[in-house]
């Protein structure tokens, strides 16, 4: 018997296949391997991406497939770059992507910093705090429109606890003016972990030779955060940022579960309303339209972060 | 700069790929800006053009 793991392969392969795939070239195999994917990928996401383009130029609307489809040009586009109701649920997604991915990416890198001193008992704080994002979206939602309770959610008994204001004056999901921070807590309570973990990835990674080092040199400990610690996780933490920024931009079960969008309109996010116009109103080419700005939008920002991210690397 | 300018003029991909990734973050303040509501109407175009020049310089030389 061989001790070449490839010819023990061979042996193993049944007959009939053997047969078949002994006449085939190395590219001709390549290509039976990959074929399957590339037609999967090319069925569930460039044809929808090409039907969708298409759509965004009709006036198609999904309930009403008899109807004749129109070619309308460009209009779609223009009535929703002019719509000041998407403005400002532009306004509210920036909003929420910019303070969640800040809150995020500053608790994160702080737990993972306190995860890596390697404490007595570490390894369970760790399990503790990585809990929240092994959670599906919807009970988080519900749980904490409990918690955000007026009477009964221990939230506001615990700002109340810390400020001494009663805890029934006011109304995390109802208050136009609190309704955006409570989704920003919720997303940065569930999310927080996931860029700890990334940001505790990139701290192992630093060898230990390299503060012996700066040591030796006398470098003081915040030079040496400055100098070597936030230089190499750079790379992990503009990861956890990319990953963060794009869910975020698209974000929507959550925050359906737990504002519906409301009080108003103040927390409908672009992807919330994409949703209405799409599978409520039927606007269906109208929408379409709608996914293609928001599709090139994080298509856009994709590309920025992978460069920054391979610039970050090449240092 | 001057050097930007050259990399331009001799169609090098790094100062393309900064001109490219310029014009998509502009086009996406635009989009998500709370102070003028032209910069919105025109931001898409923006980050379309920003894209498309993205994607076909990432091809040019070092």
């Amino acid at each position: 018997m061989s001790e070449n793991p490839i010819e023990r392969a061979a042996a193993a392969t049944p007959q009939p296949i053997a047969r078949n795939v002994r006449g085939l070239s190395d590219r001709a195999l390549a290509w039976w391997f990959v074929g399957p994917t590339i037609a999967l990928l090319l069925a569930i996401n460039i044809f929808p991406l090409i039907w969708t383009i298409n759509l965004s130029f009709t006036n198609f609307k999904a309930n009403r497939p008899n109807r004749e489809i129109k070619y309308i040009g460009l209009r779609n586009y223009e009535r929703i770059l002019n719509d000041a109701d998407i403005w400002l649920n532009m306004q509210a997604t920036a909003h929420f992507l910019i303070w969640t991915i800040v809150l995020q990416v500053l608790i994160g890198f702080a737990l993972a910093w306190l995860i890596n001193r390697n404490f007595r008992g570490s390894s369970f704080w760790t399990t503790v705090i990585v809990l929240p994002m092994m959670l599906s979206p919807a009970v988080v939602g519900n749980f904490w429109t409990f918690l955000y309770q007026p009477q009964i959610g221990l939230f506001n008994y615990i700002v109340s606890f810390f400020t001494g204001v009663d805890p029934s004056s006011f109304e995390m999901l109802g208050s136009v003016d609190l309704a955006p921070w409570s989704i920003i807590i919720v997303d940065t309570w569930m999310w927080t972990p996931f860029v700890m973990l990334i940001c505790l990835a990139g701290l192992r990674s630093i060898p230990d030779y390299i503060y012996e080092a700066a040591e030796i040199d006398r470098a003081s400990r915040w030079r040496q955060f400055w100098t070597i610690t936030l230089p190499m996780v750079l790379p992990f933490l503009m990861l956890a940022v990319l990953f963060r920024g794009i869910e975020n931009f698209k974000m929507f079960d959550l925050v359906v579960q737990l504002t519906g969008g409301g009080p108003g309109s103040i927390t409908e996010l672009a992807s919330i309303n994409l949703k209405r116009e799409a599978f409520e109103k039927w606007r269906t080419g109208y929408s379409s339209a709608f996914a293609i700005i928001l599709f090139v939008t994080v298509f856009g920002l994709a590309s920025i972060y992978v460069k920054a991210l391979n610039k970050v690397k090449e240092r | 700069m001057s050097g930007f300018f050259t990399g331009l003029f001799r169609f090098k991909r790094g100062p393309w790929e900064m001109l490219a990734t310029l014009i998509i973050a502009i086009g996406v303040f635009m989009l998500m800006q709370p102070f003028v509501m032209w910069a919105f109407t025109y931001s898409f175009i923006t980050t379309l053009v920003g894209t498309v020049l993205f994607i076909i310089v990432s091809h040019f030389p070092e």
